[in-house]
Protein backbone atom coordinates (compact mmCIF):
# COMPACT_ATOMS: atom_id res chain seq x y z
CA UNK A 1 0.00 0.00 0.00
CA UNK A 2 1.48 3.34 -1.08
CA UNK A 3 -1.39 5.82 -1.35
CA UNK A 4 0.44 9.14 -1.26
CA UNK A 5 3.79 10.56 -2.24
CA UNK A 6 4.76 13.88 -0.73
CA UNK A 7 6.90 16.08 -2.99
CA UNK A 8 7.53 19.34 -1.16
CA UNK A 9 4.15 20.95 -0.49
CA UNK A 10 2.37 18.60 -2.89
CA UNK A 11 0.65 15.38 -1.88
CA UNK A 12 0.57 13.16 -4.96
CA UNK A 13 -2.20 10.55 -4.98
CA UNK A 14 -0.46 7.42 -6.27
CA UNK A 15 -3.68 5.53 -7.15
CA UNK A 16 -4.72 8.51 -9.27
CA UNK A 17 -1.32 8.42 -10.95
CA UNK A 18 -1.75 4.70 -11.71
CA UNK A 19 -5.17 5.40 -13.24
CA UNK A 20 -3.73 8.24 -15.34
CA UNK A 21 -0.95 5.93 -16.60
CA UNK A 22 -3.61 3.31 -17.35
CA UNK A 23 -5.65 5.86 -19.25
CA UNK A 24 -2.63 6.87 -21.30
CA UNK A 25 -1.74 3.25 -22.22
CA UNK A 26 -5.42 2.47 -22.88
CA UNK A 27 -5.88 5.37 -25.28
CA UNK A 28 -2.64 4.46 -27.07
CA UNK A 29 -3.90 0.89 -27.59
CA UNK A 30 -7.35 2.11 -28.63
CA UNK A 31 -5.78 4.48 -31.17
CA UNK A 32 -3.69 1.60 -32.58
CA UNK A 33 -6.71 -0.69 -32.80
CA UNK A 34 -8.82 2.06 -34.35
CA UNK A 35 -6.16 2.46 -37.05
CA UNK A 36 -6.30 -1.32 -37.76
CA UNK A 37 -10.07 -1.06 -38.06
CA UNK A 38 -9.74 1.92 -40.38
CA UNK A 39 -11.72 4.12 -38.01
CA UNK A 40 -11.30 7.85 -37.74
CA UNK A 41 -8.80 7.84 -34.83
CA UNK A 42 -9.28 11.52 -34.01
CA UNK A 43 -13.04 11.01 -33.77
CA UNK A 44 -12.54 7.87 -31.63
CA UNK A 45 -10.26 9.69 -29.18
CA UNK A 46 -12.60 12.68 -29.19
CA UNK A 47 -15.44 10.35 -28.20
CA UNK A 48 -13.38 8.82 -25.35
CA UNK A 49 -12.21 12.11 -23.89
CA UNK A 50 -15.67 13.69 -24.25
CA UNK A 51 -17.09 10.71 -22.35
CA UNK A 52 -14.44 10.98 -19.63
CA UNK A 53 -14.73 14.74 -19.27
CA UNK A 54 -18.52 14.62 -19.44
CA UNK A 55 -18.57 11.80 -16.92
CA UNK A 56 -16.43 13.78 -14.51
CA UNK A 57 -18.63 16.86 -14.80
CA UNK A 58 -21.72 14.66 -14.55
CA UNK A 59 -20.40 13.00 -11.39
CA UNK A 60 -19.97 16.41 -9.76
CA UNK A 61 -23.33 17.72 -11.01
CA UNK A 62 -25.23 14.71 -9.67
CA UNK A 63 -23.47 15.13 -6.32
CA UNK A 64 -24.36 18.85 -6.32
CA UNK A 65 -28.01 18.05 -7.10
CA UNK A 66 -28.00 15.61 -4.15
CA UNK A 67 -26.68 18.41 -1.89
CA UNK A 68 -28.32 21.33 -3.67
CA UNK A 69 -28.83 23.58 -0.63
CA UNK A 70 -25.19 23.27 0.39
CA UNK A 71 -23.90 24.31 -3.03
CA UNK A 72 -26.51 27.02 -3.44
CA UNK A 73 -24.84 28.96 -0.65
CA UNK A 74 -21.34 28.21 -1.97
CA UNK A 75 -21.48 27.77 -5.77
CA UNK A 76 -17.71 28.20 -6.15
CA UNK A 77 -17.30 24.79 -4.44
CA UNK A 78 -18.65 23.25 -7.64
CA UNK A 79 -15.11 23.53 -8.97
CA UNK A 80 -13.45 21.83 -5.99
CA UNK A 81 -10.81 19.25 -6.91
CA UNK A 82 -11.94 16.99 -4.08
CA UNK A 83 -12.82 13.53 -5.38
CA UNK A 84 -15.03 12.75 -2.39
CA UNK A 85 -17.71 15.04 -3.78
CA UNK A 86 -18.44 12.99 -6.90
CA UNK A 87 -21.30 10.59 -7.59
CA UNK A 88 -19.46 7.81 -9.43
CA UNK A 89 -22.50 5.87 -10.68
CA UNK A 90 -24.13 9.04 -12.01
CA UNK A 91 -20.83 10.01 -13.64
CA UNK A 92 -20.48 6.60 -15.29
CA UNK A 93 -23.99 6.73 -16.78
CA UNK A 94 -23.61 10.32 -18.01
CA UNK A 95 -20.12 9.56 -19.42
CA UNK A 96 -21.38 6.55 -21.41
CA UNK A 97 -24.39 8.49 -22.73
CA UNK A 98 -22.16 11.41 -23.82
CA UNK A 99 -19.67 9.01 -25.48
CA UNK A 100 -22.55 7.33 -27.35
CA UNK A 101 -23.93 10.68 -28.51
CA UNK A 102 -20.53 11.97 -29.61
CA UNK A 103 -19.77 8.67 -31.39
CA UNK A 104 -23.07 8.94 -33.23
CA UNK A 105 -22.46 12.58 -34.07
CA UNK A 106 -18.99 11.72 -35.44
CA UNK A 107 -20.57 8.89 -37.48
CA UNK A 108 -18.37 6.23 -35.89
CA UNK A 109 -19.60 2.71 -36.83
CA UNK A 110 -20.94 1.11 -33.62
CA UNK A 111 -19.50 -2.43 -33.68
CA UNK A 112 -15.99 -1.63 -34.96
CA UNK A 113 -15.76 1.23 -32.45
CA UNK A 114 -16.61 -1.12 -29.60
CA UNK A 115 -13.90 -3.50 -30.81
CA UNK A 116 -11.41 -0.64 -30.87
CA UNK A 117 -12.24 0.06 -27.21
CA UNK A 118 -11.68 -3.57 -26.11
CA UNK A 119 -7.89 -3.50 -25.47
CA UNK A 120 -8.22 -0.15 -23.70
CA UNK A 121 -10.88 -1.55 -21.41
CA UNK A 122 -8.74 -4.59 -20.57
CA UNK A 123 -5.65 -2.48 -19.82
CA UNK A 124 -7.62 0.05 -17.78
CA UNK A 125 -8.82 -2.83 -15.57
CA UNK A 126 -5.15 -3.69 -14.94
CA UNK A 127 -4.52 -0.07 -13.92
CA UNK A 128 -7.59 -0.14 -11.66
CA UNK A 129 -6.18 -3.23 -9.90
CA UNK A 130 -2.82 -1.50 -9.40
CA UNK A 131 -4.60 1.65 -8.13
CA UNK A 132 -6.50 -0.46 -5.59
CA UNK A 133 -3.25 -2.13 -4.51
CA UNK A 134 -1.68 1.30 -3.93
CA UNK A 135 -4.68 2.69 -2.03
CA UNK A 136 -5.57 -0.46 -0.10
CA UNK A 137 -9.12 -0.20 -1.45
CA UNK A 138 -11.15 -3.23 -2.60
CA UNK A 139 -9.44 -5.19 0.17
CA UNK A 140 -9.82 -8.92 0.68
CA UNK A 141 -11.42 -10.86 3.49
CA UNK A 142 -9.22 -12.24 6.29
CA UNK A 143 -7.45 -15.51 5.46
CA UNK A 144 -4.62 -17.76 6.65
CA UNK A 145 -3.48 -18.68 3.13
CA UNK A 146 0.32 -18.42 2.78
CA UNK A 147 0.01 -15.73 0.07
CA UNK A 148 -2.11 -13.46 2.27
CA UNK A 149 -1.03 -9.82 2.61
CA UNK A 150 -1.11 -7.86 5.86
CA UNK A 151 -3.54 -5.02 5.29
CA UNK A 152 -5.83 -3.03 7.59
CA UNK A 153 -4.77 -4.91 10.69
CA UNK A 154 -5.23 -8.46 9.37
CA UNK A 155 -3.85 -11.02 6.94
CA UNK A 156 -6.16 -10.80 3.94
CA UNK A 157 -6.70 -12.18 0.46
CA UNK A 158 -4.64 -10.03 -1.94
CA UNK A 159 -7.77 -9.30 -3.99
CA UNK A 160 -6.08 -6.39 -5.72
CA UNK A 161 -3.36 -8.74 -7.01
CA UNK A 162 -5.99 -11.33 -8.03
CA UNK A 163 -7.84 -8.65 -10.00
CA UNK A 164 -4.71 -7.25 -11.65
CA UNK A 165 -3.68 -10.77 -12.71
CA UNK A 166 -7.17 -11.53 -14.02
CA UNK A 167 -7.21 -8.29 -16.03
CA UNK A 168 -3.77 -9.05 -17.50
CA UNK A 169 -4.99 -12.56 -18.44
CA UNK A 170 -8.06 -11.07 -20.13
CA UNK A 171 -5.82 -8.72 -22.11
CA UNK A 172 -3.65 -11.67 -23.22
CA UNK A 173 -6.80 -13.64 -24.15
CA UNK A 174 -7.96 -10.68 -26.23
CA UNK A 175 -4.60 -10.74 -28.04
CA UNK A 176 -4.59 -14.50 -28.63
CA UNK A 177 -7.96 -16.21 -28.79
CA UNK A 178 -10.40 -13.54 -29.85
CA UNK A 179 -13.65 -14.71 -31.38
CA UNK A 180 -15.36 -13.16 -34.36
CA UNK A 181 -13.67 -10.96 -36.89
CA UNK A 182 -12.21 -7.60 -36.02
CA UNK A 183 -14.95 -5.03 -36.19
CA UNK A 184 -17.85 -7.34 -35.39
CA UNK A 185 -18.06 -6.06 -31.80
CA UNK A 186 -17.66 -9.60 -30.48
CA UNK A 187 -14.09 -9.01 -29.32
CA UNK A 188 -15.38 -6.21 -27.08
CA UNK A 189 -18.13 -8.46 -25.73
CA UNK A 190 -15.51 -11.13 -25.03
CA UNK A 191 -13.50 -8.71 -22.85
CA UNK A 192 -16.70 -7.66 -21.06
CA UNK A 193 -17.81 -11.28 -20.52
CA UNK A 194 -14.42 -12.45 -19.23
CA UNK A 195 -14.16 -9.41 -16.94
CA UNK A 196 -17.64 -10.10 -15.54
CA UNK A 197 -16.72 -13.79 -15.03
CA UNK A 198 -13.55 -12.77 -13.17
CA UNK A 199 -15.56 -10.38 -10.96
CA UNK A 200 -18.08 -13.11 -10.12
CA UNK A 201 -15.30 -15.44 -8.99
CA UNK A 202 -13.05 -12.91 -7.23
CA UNK A 203 -15.76 -10.92 -5.43
CA UNK A 204 -16.17 -13.89 -3.06
CA UNK A 205 -12.73 -13.08 -1.61
CA UNK A 206 -13.53 -9.42 -0.97
CA UNK A 207 -13.87 -8.06 2.54
CA UNK A 208 -15.77 -4.95 1.48
CA UNK A 209 -18.65 -6.37 -0.56
CA UNK A 210 -21.99 -4.65 -0.60
CA UNK A 211 -24.41 -7.33 0.59
CA UNK A 212 -27.94 -7.53 -0.76
CA UNK A 213 -30.94 -9.40 0.54
CA UNK A 214 -30.32 -13.12 1.06
CA UNK A 215 -26.61 -12.53 1.63
CA UNK A 216 -25.92 -12.14 -2.11
CA UNK A 217 -22.99 -9.93 -3.05
CA UNK A 218 -24.18 -7.03 -5.24
CA UNK A 219 -21.17 -7.13 -7.58
CA UNK A 220 -21.68 -10.84 -8.30
CA UNK A 221 -25.37 -10.36 -9.13
CA UNK A 222 -24.66 -7.35 -11.40
CA UNK A 223 -21.80 -9.25 -13.08
CA UNK A 224 -24.10 -12.22 -13.74
CA UNK A 225 -26.56 -9.89 -15.48
CA UNK A 226 -23.74 -8.34 -17.55
CA UNK A 227 -22.42 -11.81 -18.48
CA UNK A 228 -25.91 -12.95 -19.57
CA UNK A 229 -26.30 -9.83 -21.69
CA UNK A 230 -22.85 -10.34 -23.23
CA UNK A 231 -23.71 -13.95 -24.18
CA UNK A 232 -27.00 -12.86 -25.74
CA UNK A 233 -25.35 -10.09 -27.77
CA UNK A 234 -22.46 -12.36 -28.84
CA UNK A 235 -25.06 -14.80 -30.21
CA UNK A 236 -26.98 -12.05 -32.01
CA UNK A 237 -23.97 -10.27 -33.44
CA UNK A 238 -22.32 -13.60 -34.39
CA UNK A 239 -25.50 -14.54 -36.27
CA UNK A 240 -25.58 -11.17 -38.01
CA UNK A 241 -21.92 -11.55 -38.98
CA UNK A 242 -22.49 -15.03 -40.49
CA UNK A 243 -25.49 -13.78 -42.45
CA UNK B 1 -16.04 -7.43 -42.48
CA UNK B 2 -13.11 -9.88 -42.80
CA UNK B 3 -10.57 -10.39 -40.09
CA UNK B 4 -7.26 -8.60 -40.55
CA UNK B 5 -5.49 -10.13 -37.57
CA UNK B 6 -2.55 -12.51 -37.81
CA UNK B 7 -4.30 -14.75 -35.27
CA UNK B 8 -7.29 -16.47 -36.89
CA UNK B 9 -10.52 -15.71 -35.01
CA UNK B 10 -11.92 -18.49 -32.90
CA UNK B 11 -15.39 -19.68 -33.83
CA UNK B 12 -17.75 -17.48 -31.82
CA UNK B 13 -19.82 -20.58 -30.93
CA UNK B 14 -16.88 -21.94 -28.93
CA UNK B 15 -16.56 -18.65 -27.09
CA UNK B 16 -20.30 -18.60 -26.42
CA UNK B 17 -20.01 -22.13 -25.02
CA UNK B 18 -17.16 -20.97 -22.78
CA UNK B 19 -19.13 -17.91 -21.62
CA UNK B 20 -22.20 -20.07 -20.94
CA UNK B 21 -20.07 -22.44 -18.86
CA UNK B 22 -18.78 -19.39 -16.91
CA UNK B 23 -22.37 -18.24 -16.43
CA UNK B 24 -23.49 -21.61 -15.01
CA UNK B 25 -20.44 -21.84 -12.75
CA UNK B 26 -20.96 -18.18 -11.81
CA UNK B 27 -24.55 -18.77 -10.69
CA UNK B 28 -23.44 -21.73 -8.55
CA UNK B 29 -20.47 -19.77 -7.14
CA UNK B 30 -22.63 -16.71 -6.37
CA UNK B 31 -24.97 -18.96 -4.44
CA UNK B 32 -22.17 -20.81 -2.59
CA UNK B 33 -20.30 -17.63 -1.70
CA UNK B 34 -23.29 -15.85 -0.18
CA UNK B 35 -22.61 -14.16 3.13
CA UNK B 36 -24.53 -16.38 5.58
CA UNK B 37 -25.46 -13.73 8.10
CA UNK B 38 -25.03 -10.34 6.51
CA UNK B 39 -26.12 -8.43 9.59
CA UNK B 40 -23.44 -9.97 11.82
CA UNK B 41 -20.78 -9.15 9.19
CA UNK B 42 -21.84 -5.53 9.13
CA UNK B 43 -21.59 -5.13 12.91
CA UNK B 44 -18.38 -3.94 14.46
CA UNK B 45 -15.71 -4.02 11.77
CA UNK B 46 -12.23 -3.90 13.30
CA UNK B 47 -10.66 -0.50 14.03
CA UNK B 48 -8.77 0.95 11.08
CA UNK B 49 -8.34 4.48 9.76
CA UNK B 50 -10.27 3.70 6.58
CA UNK B 51 -13.82 4.13 5.31
CA UNK B 52 -15.92 1.10 6.25
CA UNK B 53 -13.97 0.34 9.44
CA UNK B 54 -14.53 1.39 13.06
CA UNK B 55 -12.67 4.61 13.87
CA UNK B 56 -9.68 3.76 16.12
CA UNK B 57 -10.51 4.79 19.65
CA UNK B 58 -8.55 7.24 21.81
CA UNK B 59 -8.75 9.12 25.06
CA UNK B 60 -6.92 12.44 24.97
CA UNK B 61 -6.63 15.59 27.03
CA UNK B 62 -8.70 18.54 25.92
CA UNK B 63 -6.90 21.86 25.47
CA UNK B 64 -9.25 23.51 27.97
CA UNK B 65 -8.98 20.73 30.54
CA UNK B 66 -10.70 17.39 30.92
CA UNK B 67 -10.55 14.42 28.61
CA UNK B 68 -12.40 13.16 25.57
CA UNK B 69 -12.91 9.52 24.56
CA UNK B 70 -14.01 8.93 20.98
CA UNK B 71 -15.95 5.71 21.66
CA UNK B 72 -18.12 7.56 24.20
CA UNK B 73 -19.54 9.63 21.35
CA UNK B 74 -21.39 6.68 19.76
CA UNK B 75 -24.84 7.78 18.76
CA UNK B 76 -23.57 11.08 17.37
CA UNK B 77 -22.04 11.84 14.00
CA UNK B 78 -18.45 12.98 14.46
CA UNK B 79 -16.05 14.96 12.30
CA UNK B 80 -12.45 14.33 13.34
CA UNK B 81 -9.95 16.80 11.90
CA UNK B 82 -6.24 16.09 12.37
CA UNK B 83 -4.23 19.29 12.20
CA UNK B 84 -1.14 21.21 13.28
CA UNK B 85 -0.67 24.96 13.74
CA UNK B 86 2.22 25.12 11.23
CA UNK B 87 0.19 23.40 8.49
CA UNK B 88 -1.06 26.03 6.01
CA UNK B 89 -3.98 24.04 4.52
CA UNK B 90 -5.09 23.26 8.12
CA UNK B 91 -5.14 26.99 8.84
CA UNK B 92 -7.08 27.67 5.63
CA UNK B 93 -9.84 25.13 6.26
CA UNK B 94 -10.25 25.57 10.02
CA UNK B 95 -12.58 28.63 9.82
CA UNK B 96 -14.93 26.64 7.56
CA UNK B 97 -14.85 23.71 9.99
CA UNK B 98 -15.68 26.08 12.88
CA UNK B 99 -18.58 27.62 10.92
CA UNK B 100 -19.99 24.18 10.10
CA UNK B 101 -19.62 23.17 13.76
CA UNK B 102 -21.56 26.26 14.84
CA UNK B 103 -24.26 25.54 12.26
CA UNK B 104 -24.81 21.88 13.11
CA UNK B 105 -23.87 21.42 16.77
CA UNK B 106 -27.49 21.78 17.86
CA UNK B 107 -28.41 19.01 15.42
CA UNK B 108 -26.09 16.70 17.37
CA UNK B 109 -22.92 17.02 15.30
CA UNK B 110 -19.65 16.68 17.17
CA UNK B 111 -16.51 18.18 15.63
CA UNK B 112 -13.11 17.40 17.14
CA UNK B 113 -9.89 19.17 16.26
CA UNK B 114 -7.17 16.62 16.95
CA UNK B 115 -3.88 18.48 17.20
CA UNK B 116 -0.65 16.62 16.33
CA UNK B 117 0.98 18.01 19.47
CA UNK B 118 3.99 15.68 19.16
CA UNK B 119 5.01 17.76 16.13
CA UNK B 120 3.58 21.06 17.38
CA UNK B 121 3.81 23.13 20.56
CA UNK B 122 1.00 23.76 23.00
CA UNK B 123 1.69 27.50 23.04
CA UNK B 124 1.36 27.62 19.23
CA UNK B 125 -1.85 25.59 19.50
CA UNK B 126 -3.32 28.06 22.00
CA UNK B 127 -2.29 31.03 19.85
CA UNK B 128 -3.85 29.35 16.77
CA UNK B 129 -7.13 28.65 18.58
CA UNK B 130 -7.28 32.18 19.93
CA UNK B 131 -6.42 33.81 16.61
CA UNK B 132 -9.12 31.90 14.72
CA UNK B 133 -11.63 32.13 17.58
CA UNK B 134 -12.22 28.38 17.63
CA UNK B 135 -14.88 27.00 19.97
CA UNK B 136 -14.83 23.38 18.81
CA UNK B 137 -13.17 20.90 21.20
CA UNK B 138 -9.42 20.59 20.63
CA UNK B 139 -7.65 17.44 21.84
CA UNK B 140 -3.90 17.03 22.15
CA UNK B 141 -2.00 14.01 20.84
CA UNK B 142 1.12 14.68 22.91
CA UNK B 143 2.90 11.34 22.36
CA UNK B 144 1.88 10.79 18.73
CA UNK B 145 0.10 7.54 19.57
CA UNK B 146 -3.17 8.58 17.88
CA UNK B 147 -1.22 9.83 14.88
CA UNK B 148 0.29 6.36 14.41
CA UNK B 149 -3.05 4.65 15.13
CA UNK B 150 -4.56 6.72 12.32
CA UNK B 151 -1.52 6.01 10.10
CA UNK B 152 -1.31 9.71 9.33
CA UNK B 153 -0.41 10.22 5.67
CA UNK B 154 -0.71 13.98 5.44
CA UNK B 155 -2.12 17.04 7.14
CA UNK B 156 -4.88 17.94 7.35
CA UNK B 157 -6.77 14.64 7.42
CA UNK B 158 -10.47 14.56 8.13
CA UNK B 159 -12.59 11.56 9.12
CA UNK B 160 -16.37 11.60 8.88
CA UNK B 161 -17.66 9.07 11.42
CA UNK B 162 -21.26 7.87 11.63
CA UNK B 163 -23.40 7.27 14.71
CA UNK B 164 -22.16 3.67 14.97
CA UNK B 165 -18.54 4.80 15.10
CA UNK B 166 -17.83 3.65 11.52
CA UNK B 167 -15.70 5.89 9.29
CA UNK B 168 -17.80 6.85 6.27
CA UNK B 169 -15.29 8.96 4.37
CA UNK B 170 -11.74 10.19 4.71
CA UNK B 171 -10.30 13.31 3.15
CA UNK B 172 -6.51 13.55 3.18
CA UNK B 173 -5.10 16.95 2.31
CA UNK B 174 -6.84 20.24 2.05
CA UNK B 175 -8.09 22.82 2.38
CA UNK B 176 -11.62 21.40 2.13
CA UNK B 177 -14.31 23.76 0.95
CA UNK B 178 -17.19 24.48 3.29
CA UNK B 179 -19.53 22.72 0.85
CA UNK B 180 -17.38 19.58 0.92
CA UNK B 181 -17.51 19.48 4.72
CA UNK B 182 -21.21 20.29 4.82
CA UNK B 183 -22.28 17.72 2.21
CA UNK B 184 -20.38 14.96 4.03
CA UNK B 185 -21.98 16.01 7.30
CA UNK B 186 -25.50 16.14 5.86
CA UNK B 187 -25.08 12.52 4.73
CA UNK B 188 -24.15 11.56 8.31
CA UNK B 189 -26.93 13.58 9.93
CA UNK B 190 -29.59 12.08 7.66
CA UNK B 191 -28.81 8.58 8.94
CA UNK B 192 -30.55 7.65 12.14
Amino acid sequence: MFPFLRIGPFLIQMPGLALLAGLWISTTLIEKEALHLKLNTAATLNMIFSGLFGGLIGARLIYVIEHFNVYLSSPISLFSLNTSTLNSLGGLIIGVVIALLIGRHQRLPFHPTLDALAPGLAVFMVAAGVANLLSGNAHGSPTHFPWAIYLWGEYRHPTQIYETTAALTIFILWKTISAGSRGSGIRFLQVVAFSASARIFLEAFHGDSLIWLGGFRAVQVISLIILTLAIYLTKQWGKAERE
Amino acid sequence: MKSKTNVPPVNSNRVIAMMTLFLILGVVWTFISRVPDASSQQLGPPPNPKAGFTAPDFTLDLLDGGQLTLSELRGYPVVLNLWASWCLPCRSEMPAIERVYQRYKDAGLIVIGLNMTSQDSESDVRAFVQELGLTLPIVLDRDGSVQSRYQLLGLPSTYFIDRQGIIRSVIVGGPMSEATIQSNIEDLLQEK
